[in-house]
């Protein structure tokens, strides 16, 4: 392996690291149980389409719903089974809603079907079938931000990928699930790259692994070895906090600084987390929808630890207690990593394709938010910061209401929420919240003025429309009036023509007048019902 | 099964006001130490009533805002302020001056301003500027380092001239106080002495003043010691000492017998208590990291300036409180440069 120059992020934290509690035993395959619970929206985008009746039965891989429009993605069901209702149910999301969901009741068969033809020489077929490929199995981002990938794929219009980023990284805490995957699979993360590659016509691929992984790394460098690609380096990279954000990753590994306001795609890169290469490689190589995931079950109110490869659907609930329940102090439940995760209200609620943890907390590992002292403007927020911002200029804007300046000169939206600030903050203010109010109250007001503008552009609408029609009805008067005068002009010299065609028309008249008589005396009687039925139907 | 729900992070914190507060008091130990020898116990007394004092006018603050006493009085911020107040003070002052300086700084400058994390102006540095103007003579009374003293005073003794303000039968105030070092190089170059004669005198130690160098010393060990820790950035106290010390060599490089050396400046009165202890106070300093270099490098030359050139023998108290009314203008001018938004503009 050449020697890879790493660039360093500015700001970052080293959280304690609680991997070795879920890393050392093999990824569990859990078997299906319960009603599985399929949210229509587990991905980035617009819900997708329900394309099954209630009462039907599907089997494994069978599309549940399909995508609808272009950045959304289709569910898949992951046994087979019926369809029981298509209702509302509670979903994994910070204040505990609930959304449109598929429910399906297993029936033990797990009877599958082939929906997609293997295409093991994938190189053999076109870019555009492969990306349209990705789209039909579901696959998403597997890291957690589970923007549909085909989405990705298509990049930008204009501006070649050069490289393809896989990231290994898995800064948070806690979380070792993409771990695992690398150690097991490293040949199918690489594999994937190489159809990544090929896709979007690449001629690099860099998989960035932080170096607390040796294992996972040894795995893929063996992997790489066999595939015996050029193209593929595995990069060891430092561990620090948040060294798996894209931007991060992309900065660590190739010194390119990019904003949150600039796509990766449109400087080259394309990054994709290792667990959704390996899922295109399934989707793409065995034609496999997305119905499985792993997830790491981990912390210290969780009785046994370790990852799980768990169909899509299954109850958070049901899949701890197949693991071993949890400690009988157990505080909170958090789905995602202690830094950027939210705690459920409820383990009521579906692993859907964004769950890579769930940790579980015992009480005295489970913080209470403190009472937030006041800020004493200490700048460790803004020294911990990865995008160099000043989180403590960023809290007065939000105290104030000053969303404005939030925006626009403390650049509020280049915040990844990554979590440092408020985990570094010595007042314990929590700084990521106020940050996402500060952001929802600015997505509202815009809306409000979207729905303003909106309002005032029907409103000129119609004014002009009722000052078009007014102006017709005017020139259309005008036109009848010009008319009239016209013809009375036109009238005295055309009024004994107009005598002669007054009494073709009494003629005319006259005999109509007699042939109805004629008809009315000959009928009178014969037919009263038809008449009723005449009046009947008028 | 049902949880309780907090927002992320779900770590917990790795820093705590009050933490952070204890590690300043202790930095503050070894430079306190050496005050306490070289000055006497009037030091010491003098932290006491300021400590004493501060808390509570805190408490009594607290409770007129109606701010819970609890987390307030443990956050330390009070003992910081009053303990820093208290060592830029006369030992020996009589027992109200510590007092009313703390009671000024905690009830106007910080609590009249909204308390903890509010205040714009150095609450000590805001004491100790009222106290000097108000009450010169007693601020100006300092007392001759041991060694250079004639006499010395026992804890009782001192207590009872702080409470009295009676010295002891047969003791002359000429035996314990003297001129400063740095009064002494203000009215002497200012009476056209020549400073290789000025210091001769035994007020005049090694780097600084006799004793005094010692206190700077014990600052610096402290200071060192909290930016190891990370209970300050290096940037302040670089700046600050790196544009005091450049300016004073520039001067002293053009006439050393008008303008001391820098060794000298840096060693004596209240540079490196001001760099390491006073300039770094957070919340009444500029916040940005680029701003933090601008304002330490503008105390910097403001106390260069008010020591060499204006009535004061010394500047730090003016100089960061004049820099605390430009912080909020520097940050204003130092935002963030964001993550990529500099290449994104290329």
């Amino acid at each position: 392996m050449n020697e890879h120059t790493l660039h360093r992020f500015p700001g970052g934290l080293h959280p304690e690291q609680h991997k070795s509690e879920s890393n050392g035993t093999p990824i569990q395959v859990a078997r299906v149980a319960g009603t599985l619970v399929l949210p229509l929206k587990q991905h980035i985008g617009a819900a997708a389409r329900p394309v099954v009746a209630v009462g039907e039965r599907v089997l494994r891989n069978q599309a549940l719903a399909k995508a609808d429009g272009f950045v959304s993605a289709p569910i898949h069901a992951p046994t087979s089974g019926i369809i029981v209702a298509i209702k509302e149910h509670p979903v994994p999301h910070p204040s505990g809603l609930s959304a449109p969901c598929v429910v399906l009741e297993p029936d033990g068969r797990d009877e599958a079907m082939q929906v997609f033809e293997p295409w093991p020489n994938y190189a053999a077929i076109a870019p555009i079938l492969l990306r349209e490929r990705v789209r039909e199995a579901g696959v998403v981002g597997l890291g957690g931000a589970v923007f549909p990938s085909a989405v990705k794929l298509a990049g930008t219009p204009g501006t070649p990928i050069h490289t393809v980023v896989l990231n290994g990284a898995e800064c948070e805490p806690y979380i070792t699930c993409d771990d695992r995957l690398m150690r097991e699979r490293a040949e199918e993360v690489l594999r994937g790259g190489q159809i990544i590659m090929h896709v979007v016509a690449a001629h690099k691929c860099l998989v960035g692994v932080e170096d607390n992984k040796p294992e996972a790394i040894a795995a893929l460098r063996k992997a790489a070895a066999t595939l015996d690609d050029p193209r593929i380096e595995i990069v060891a990279i430092p561990t620090i906090y948040p060294s798996g954000a894209e931007k991060q990753l992309i900065h660590v590994l190739t010194g390119e600084r990019i904003s949150r306001e600039t796509r990766s795609t449109e400087r080259g890169f394309l990054g994709h987390n290792v667990a959704t290469a390996a899922a295109v490689y399934r989707a793409v190589v065995h034609g496999e929808p997305l119905t499985r995931r792993i997830v790491t079950l981990t912390g210290s109110g969780m009785q046994h630890k370790g990852n799980w490869e768990v169909p899509l659907g299954m109850l958070a609930c049901d899949l701890i207690a197949q693991a071993g329940g949890y400690t009988p102090d157990v505080a909170r439940l958090i789905l995602g990593g202690p830094m950027m995760g939210f705690a459920l209200g409820s383990d009521e609620v579906p692993v859907t394709k964004a769950a890579n943890c769930l940790l579980a907390l015992a009480a005295p590992d489970a913080p209470v938010d403190p009472l937030p002292l006041p800020c004493i403007r200490c700048g460790r927020c803004a020294e911990g910061c990865p995008v160099e911002l000043q989180p403590q200029q960023l809290l007065w804007d939000a105290k104030a209401g000053d969303f404005e300046r939030a925006e626009k000169q403390d650049s509020l939206f280049e915040c990844i929420e990554c979590g440092i600030c408020a985990a570094v903050c010595p007042s314990h203010i929590p700084l990521v919240h106020y940050f996402r109010y500060a952001k929802t109250e600015i997505w509202q007001r815009e809306r409000e003025k979207d729905k303003a503008a909106q309002a005032r552009e029907r409103f000129e609408a119609r004014n002009a429309r009722i000052e078009r029609e007014k102006r017709e009805r005017e020139e259309m008067l005008a036109k009848k009036r010009a008319q009239l005068a016209a013809q009375k002009a036109e009238g005295e010299t055309a009024s004994a023509a107009a005598d002669e065609k007054q009494k073709a028309i009494q003629d005319a008249l006259e005999r109509a007048k007699a042939r109805k008589a004629a008809q009315q005396s000959s009928a009178d009687g014969a037919r009263p019902a038809n008449t009723a039925g005449n009046a009947a139907d008028q | 099964m049902r949880f309780q729900t907090t927002a992320s992070p779900h770590v917990a914190p790795n820093s705590e006001v009050g933490r952070l507060m204890r590690q300043v008091l202790l930095a503050l130990v070894p430079g306190t130490a050496a005050a306490i020898w070289f000055f006497g116990w009037g030091v010491l007394i003098n932290i006491l009533l300021a400590v004493g004092a501060g808390l509570l006018a805190e408490a009594l603050m607290l409770a007129v805002r109606g701010r819970p006493l609890g987390p307030f009085l443990s956050d330390g911020s009070v003992i910081v302020t009053a303990w820093l107040l208290a060592v830029c003070l006369p030992p020996l002052a009589p027992w109200w001056l510590p007092v009313v300086g703390i009671v000024f700084a905690v009830v106007v400058a910080k609590h009249l301003y909204g308390g903890l994390g509010y205040n714009l102006f150095n609450p000590a540095m805001v004491g100790y500027v009222v106290l000097l103007i108000s009450f010169p003579r007693e601020m100006t009374q300092w007392m001759l380092p041991h060694g250079v003293a004639a006499a010395s005073l026992s804890l009782p003794e001192a207590l009872g001239v702080v409470f009295t303000g009676q010295l002891p039968p047969g003791m002359g105030w000429d035996a314990l106080s003297g001129a400063t070092p740095l009064n002494a190089y203000k009215t002497e170059t200012g009476q056209g002495h020549l400073l290789s004669a000025i210091q001769q005198s035994p007020t005049f130690g090694m780097l600084g003043g006799a004793g005094w160098e010692w206190l700077a010393l014990g600052w610096l060990a402290g200071g060192l010691w909290m930016i190891w820790r990370g209970v300050i950035s290096w940037r302040i106290p670089l700046t600050m000492l790196g544009a005091f010390g450049l300016l004073a060599l520039g001067f002293h490089l053009y006439d050393p017998e008008r303008f001391a050396s820098p060794l000298f400046h840096l060693f004596s009165g209240g540079a490196m208590l001001g760099a390491f202890f006073i300039a770094t106070d957070p919340v009444s300093g500029s916040t940005t990291q680029r701003g933090q270099l601008i304002f330490g490098a503008g105390i910097g030359v403001l106390e260069y300036f008010i020591r060499t050139f204006a009535g004061y023998p010394d500047g730090v108290a003016f100089a960061v409180l004049l820099m605390n009314i430009a912080a909020p203008l520097i940050d204003h001018y130092t935002p963030a440069r964001v993550f990529g938004r500099e290449a994104g503009r290329s």
